[in-house]
C-alpha cells in the first residue's frame, strides 16, 4: 500500500517532465486568439476529479487562495481577490476557462492580478528553482480546465 | 435524518464562505489606545501623491483576537523585546567601554520621537538609513564594536526598543534631505515592479486588493508603521526587510541583500505611504 502511494506520488512528480518531452504545446508555442485557446496544450486525458485537488493543492494552482468556490467548501479559507468559481463553466467556454488559466494576460490584459499558469511572461528576478518553469504543467492545466467546465 | 445534517452542514459551510466575502471583508471601524492610555493614528489623510485618499494601519485588518493583543502591553509578547532591547541598551560593548546609555542616558527622553522620522538622510553614507543602520552606525563609531549581523536577536531587540520609544508619534520621513527624493522615486519604481514566476509586484496586493482575503491571509494596505512587528505566525519580531524578503519570496523570485539599495529605497518609499500613521512598535500582526 505504502509502497504503491509511493510510486504513485513519483509517477506523478515526473508526469509534467515526461508529458512535456513527449506531446505538450510548449507555452512559447501557445497561441491565444480572441481570448480562446482552441487546442489542448497537453493530450494526456484530462481528469476533472484530479483538476479538483490542483485547484485547492497550495504547492500547485492554490486557486482557492484568490477564489471562492462553493464546490470546495470542506476546504478552509477560501479568498476573494478574483471572481467567486460558482457557475464558472457556464459563464465561459472550456476554449475561454483553457486561455484565462493559461495566461489570463492575454485574455484581461497586463494589469491583471492573476499569474498565467502555463506562460513563461513572468515577472522579474524568477528564483532558480522556478526559471523557464511554468506553474503548472500542460496535463495540470488541462485537469483544472476539465474542472472548472463541470462548475454550472 | 442524517441526510439532513448533511445538508444542514453544507448548507453552513457555502453561507461561511459567502459570509466571509462579505461580512469581515472590510477592515474594521475602531480606535486602538494602548492601555487605554496611548491613543494611535490607525486612519489619517493620506499624504499629496498617494493613490489613496485615507491610509489605514494594518491593526484594522486584523482579527479581534490579534487587535487585543496590541491593546494591552501586557498582553503584548512583542513587549518582551522591548525589555529586551532595554537592557542591551545599558550594556557596555565594544573596544571604547561604552553602552548605548553612556552617551545618549534615559533613552525615555532622549529617544522619544526620534525613530518616527526614519529612515533619514545620512551624509556620511550617502544614502538614507534605517534604525537598525543607524544602530550599526553608532556601535562602529562609537562603541568600537561590531556591527549586528542581519536579523541577530539583538537587533531585533534594540530596533524594536527604539522604535518603541516613538510609540504614537506620527510617522513622517523628510524627503527634503539629500537625495530623498531620488530614493522615494526609486522605491516607487521597485513597489510597483512585479517579480517572480507569480508575476506580483507590492501593488497587486496591497494597493488594488486590500481589504480582501487571499486565502487566510486578510490583505492590508502594507504601511509600515509598526515594524518591527510582532508576527504570530513566525511567533517571533519580524524586521521590515526581513517582511519584504518574504513576500518577495512568495512572488518566487529572487530577492534583494536586506539594507540593499533596492530594499532601502523600498522601506523610504513605503514609509512615506503610511504618513501620518502613529508608530505602533511592537504592532502585533498575524
Amino acid at each position: 500500500m505504502l509502497s504503491a502511494r509511493l510510486t504513485l506520488a513519483a509517477a506523478a512528480l515526473c508526469a509534467g517532465i515526461t508529458a512535456a518531452a513527449a506531446k505538450d504545446i510548449p507555452p512559447g508555442d501557445v497561441k491565444i486568439v480572441d481570448g480562446k485557446l482552441a487546442e489542448a496544450v497537453s493530450d494526456t486525458a484530462a481528469s476533472a476529479a484530479d483538476g479538483r485537488k490542483f485547484f485547492a493543492d497550495r504547492k500547485l494552482g492554490n486557486c482557492l487562495a484568490c477564489h471562492a468556490n462553493s464546490d470546495l467548501s470542506e476546504q478552509q479559507f477560501h479568498g476573494e481577490v478574483g471572481p467567486s468559481m460558482d457557475g464558472v463553466g457556464a459563464r465561459w467556454t472550456p476554449e475561454e476557462l483553457r486561455a484565462i488559466v493559461v495566461n489570463s494576460k492575454a485574455v484581461f490584459g497586463a494589469q491583471t492580478v492573476m499569474p498565467g499558469f502555463y506562460s513563461l511572461e513572468v515577472g522579474k528576478d524568477v528564483a532558480e528553482k522556478f526559471q523557464g518553469k511554468t506553474i503548472l504543467s500542460a496535463e495540470q492545466v488541462e485537469s483544472i480546465v476539465a474542472y472548472l467546465a463541470t462548475l454550472k | 435524518m442524517s441526510r439532513k445534517l448533511i445538508l444542514a452542514a453544507a448548507t453552513a459551510a457555502v453561507v461561511s464562505v459567502g459570509g466571509a466575502l462579505v461580512a469581515s471583508a472590510d477592515p474594521v471601524d475602531e480606535e486602538l489606545v494602548i492601555d487605554g492610555e496611548i491613543p494611535m493614528v490607525i486612519r489619517t489623510k493620506a499624504p499629496e501623491g498617494h493613490p489613496f485618499d485615507e491610509v489605514l494601519s494594518g491593526w484594522l485588518f486584523r482579527t479581534p483576537e490579534t487587535r487585543s493583543l496590541e491593546e494591552d502591553t501586557f498582553t503584548n509578547p512583542g513587549m518582551l523585546y522591548v525589555e529586551r532591547g532595554e537592557e542591551i541598551w545599558n550594556t557596555v560593548e565594544g573596544e571604547a567601554g561604552k553602552s548605548c546609555a553612556s552617551c545618549h542616558g534615559d533613552a525615555a527622553e532622549t529617544m522619544a520621537g526620534v525613530a518616527a522620522a526614519y529612515p533619514k538622510w545620512d551624509a556620511d553614507a550617502e544614502r538614507p538609513i534605517n534604525v537598525e543602520l543607524q544602530i550599526d552606525k553608532c556601535r562602529e563609531n562609537n562603541m568600537k564594536a561590531e556591527p549586528y549581523k542581519f536579523d541577530a536577536p539583538e537587533q531585533r531587540a534594540l530596533t524594536t526598543f527604539l522604535k518603541h520609544q516613538s510609540l504614537g508619534k506620527p510617522v513622517q520621513v523628510d524627503l527634503s534631505q539629500g537625495d530623498m527624493q531620488s530614493w522615494w522615486d526609486q522605491g516607487k519604481e521597485v513597489y510597483y515592479t512585479r517579480t517572480g514566476q507569480l508575476n506580483l509586484s507590492c501593488a497587486s496586493c496591497h494597493e488594488e486588493n486590500n481589504g480582501k482575503y487571499i486565502r487566510a491571509d486578510h490583505l492590508s494596505q502594507g504601511n509600515v508603521n509598526g515594524f518591527p512587528t510582532y508576527r504570530l505566525k513566525q511567533g517571533n519580531m519580524v524586521l521590515l526587510h526581513s517582511r519584504f524578503r518574504g513576500c518577495i519570496r512568495d512572488t518566487r523570485a529572487e530577492f534583494p541583500a536586506p539594507f540593499s539599495d533596492e530594499l532601502m529605497a523600498l522601506e523610504v518609499y513605503t514609509t512615506w505611504r503610511g504618513t501620518g500613521l502613529s508608530v505602533e512598535t511592537p504592532a502585533v500582526r498575524q
